[in-house]
């Protein structure tokens, strides 16, 4: 049983809130990623139409801005808040990111790639913000470009002081011109490289959010945009201090502890907090199952495994073993999420061949090998005792199904339930259950990232291996439920039971009925 | 669920997401400095004088160095730490004593130091000594300021004139 974890169930409690107002596809909970990704183009677009009209000196830059927002209300006011609110947006979405990647711990094992490399990639967004405040070239400006270079003079990389920079009659253009050139170009490309690696572990990444959120996402950032323009400070003015600031705080939350430490501890907290982020996947580090292994005797070199792979861990290669097929699997131990989604690709795992001996598949779990999955769901079925039996298929990161506690029902967890062969519930209702529901993590949101997906179009004839025609759709049931579905998880069983009685009470009377016909045809 | 109750949770969402974006893009307020606050910053550039003077080479000395370096000087090249203090009627705001930079102590030193004091009328007056050589200080240099709210203050020196600049 999982321990109870108040963290995630906060978070569950929150994603179920968005299941509710947005439905399973468009829980913006499921897609932060992309969403945050769609913020990035809206700041791209925004950001280009602005740098047209925006002047890189530093006398021209504050005219040219306050040109947009007040004479260009309409277009290039509108651009700016956009700029600056779907940069806000990235922020709240990229926390919500990271907590909900914690809370349901999706952050150590095979995943420490994807968090120690996000940490600074949060790093890059974050200066990139500063640098865009610095632009304006108002009191914001200038404040943050003097406590920038406070910063920046604490460390011992550069001699002199270039907070001297913001003296009155020593700003030069050149300064401005290098943020210009940070701003425009040298950082988004740092940002861009570094979210390339960010996913490089990972394969099918969602990089579009679903279109409905997007849309939404726009035109709520689109009201604020009007409901609330962004617009500047007074001028910098390099003779007076910035008294009174509108602080973006999802930018320049570090700038005011500046008034109240030395640079030098902020510089220490900031380090320290970046640190302990990055070695988070080892306090204490999970382990992760044994890797896949390949049976060359069971591989055709079909590569449906390397496309199903959600971790990029299985390539296709020239074939070794003089068998006639060109390319065979390998899996990079490294990658392995040891997840099994790669058995349920595989044909070979037909549960119906090699019925009397060893089940061999293209490629299987050491840790629960295809032949036992089989043996195992035999053994259930055998245990289960009823009138309707009824087997329940599940996975060990969603619902705990030792939970279930209903009369005449089995269960059997698997790795992910896309390791679930779809002949294996047709073996199951051949060998004497009357219905298969399927369960599992919540849709759109797999331990594994594509299992329960892979395993829906496996299912609906859109994947391969597909569930085949003959399979009785109407005694197979799919209902996902997360650690705290429980009731709803029981409730649903009750209905399927009661809907396959109907089933067999309709067969029953169909029976009946053929055998009336056939005493009075007789 | 109503496909119009749905439109409507989903506005709800949107307008709290909104609200949060909206609300810490400016809010709340930060005072960087209060109303009745202006601030002196010091800004000194200045290479203080060498510990040791220059000294002129006996001809043995100079018998004992090679021929092309025989330039009749000895100038250690070590320089003085800087000692300066800021007052403001009386009262020091700003105190420091600082090494010269550099391996060889030889380097010029750089302070850069903000504070923040009272508006209004002040006794300003600064106490600078360069060289360990002099006790006391070696320049000084005392002015009656008016300094408005939020104000912005810099003292320079101006080490060719050997005078402070205040602007
Ligand atoms: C800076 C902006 C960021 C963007 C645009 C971004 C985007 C993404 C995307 C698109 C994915 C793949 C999602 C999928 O297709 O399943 C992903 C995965 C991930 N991200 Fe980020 N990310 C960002 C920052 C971060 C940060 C700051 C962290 C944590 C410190 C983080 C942690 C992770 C983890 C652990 C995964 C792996 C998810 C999995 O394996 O299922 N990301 N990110």
């Amino acid at each position: 049983m999982k321990t109870f974890n108040p963290i995630r169930r906060g978070y569950l409690a929150l994603e179920e809130w968005f299941n509710i107002s947005f439905g399973g596809e468009l829980n913006p909970l499921y897609h932060l990623g992309s969403l945050a990704f769609f913020f990035f183009w809206v700041v791209l677009v925004s950001g280009i139409y602005l740098f047209v009209f925006f002047d890189t000196s530093v006398s021209g830059a504050y005219k040219s801005v306050e040109y947009l927002t007040h004479d260009q209300w309409y277009l290039g006011g509108v651009m700016r808040s956009l700029h600056r609110y779907a940069s806000d947006a990235a922020i709240v979405t990229i926390i919500l990111h990271m907590f909900r990647e914690f809370a349901l711990d999706r952050y150590r094992g095979f995943r420490w790639f994807s968090w120690f490399t996000g940490v600074p990639t949060l790093w890059f967004v974050v200066t990139l913000g500063i640098t865009g405040y610095w632009l304006v070239w108002d009191e914001l400006g200038l404040y943050v470009a003097i406590f920038s270079a406070r910063l920046m003079d604490a460390l011992p990389i550069v001699s002199g002081s270039m907070a001297r920079n913001f003296l009155e009659g020593q700003m030069t253009d050149r300064f401005f011109t290098l943020m210009g050139f940070l701003h425009l170009l040298g950082q988004p490309v740092i940002l861009i490289f570094a979210l390339w690696i960010h996913v490089k572990r990972l394969s099918h990444v969602e990089i579009s959010c679903p279109r409905g959120l997007a849309l939404g996402s726009f035109i709520a950032l689109m009201a604020l945009s009007l409901y609330m323009p962004a617009v500047s400070h007074a001028p910098a003015d390099l003779s007076k201090v910035p008294a009174n600031l509108k602080i973006d705080w999802f930018y320049l939350n570090i700038y005011p502890l500046l008034d109240i430490w030395d640079a030098w501890d902020v510089w220490l907290l900031t380090i320290g907090i970046t640190f302990f982020m990055m070695i988070m996947p080892w306090l204490p580090p999970k382990k992760t199952g044994a890797a896949a292994v390949v049976h060359l005797d069971e591989c055709n070199g079909c590569g449906q495994c390397a496309d199903d792979c959600p971790f990029d861990a299985i390539t296709m290669q020239q074939r070794t073993d003089g068998a006639r097929w060109e390319y065979e699997v390998v899996v990079a131990d490294n990658l392995c999420a040891a997840c099994g989604i790669c058995v349920g690709s595989c044909h070979s795992s037909n549960i119906f061949r090699y019925k009397d001996k060893t089940l061999e598949t293209g490629i299987d779990m050491p840790q629960f090998p295809v032949d036992e999955v089989r043996s195992k769901t035999a053994e259930v079925i055998s245990s289960i005792e009823g009138d309707t039996k009824i087997l329940v298929f599940g996975c060990n990161h969603a619902y705990d199904l030792k939970q279930i506690n209903e009369p005449g029902v089995g269960i059997m967890s698997l790795i992910c339930t896309g390791m679930i062969p779809p002949s294996l519930v047709e073996y199951a209702l051949k060998n004497g259950v009357d219905g298969v529901l399927l369960t599992g993590c919540r849709n759109g949101d797999c331990f594994y990232r594509y299992g329960n997906i892979w395993m829906d179009k496996r299912f609906d004839g859109d994947r391969k291996p597909v569930l085949r025609e003959r399979a009785d759709r109407s005694r197979i049931e799919v209902f996902r439920a997360a650690e705290t579905d429980g009731k709803k998880l029981t409730t649903k069983i009750n209905e399927f039971r009661q809907h396959l009685e109907s089933l067999d009470s309709q067969a029953n009377v169909t029976q009946h009925d053929a055998a009336t016909q056939e005493v009075q045809n007789g | 669920m109503d496909k119009v109750m749905r439109i409507f949770l989903q506005a709800i969402n949107f307008t709290v997401f909104m609200g949060v974006v909206g609300y810490f893009s400016i809010y709340p307020e930060f005072k960087y400095l209060q109303d009745d606050e202006a601030m002196i910053t010091l800004a000194i550039k200045h290479a203080s004088q060498r510990q040791k003077e220059c000294r002129k080479m006996s001809p043995e000395e100079l018998a004992k160095l090679p021929p092309n370096m025989r330039v009749g000087m000895d100038c250690p090249r070590e320089r003085s730490p800087l000692d300066i203090d800021v007052a403001l009627d009386g009262k020091s705001v700003i105190a420091k004593n600082i090494e010269s930079p550099g391996l060889h102590k030889d380097q010029t030193i750089d302070i850069f130091e903000s504070i923040k004091v009272k508006a209004g009328k002040h006794m300003l007056s600064i106490k600078m000594n360069d060289s360990v050589r002099v006790k006391g200080p070696t320049f000084t240099h005392e002015q009656d300021i008016a300094l408005e709210p939020a104000q912005l203050l810099v003292i320079q020196f101006d080490t060719a004139a050997g005078k402070f600049i205040i602007d």
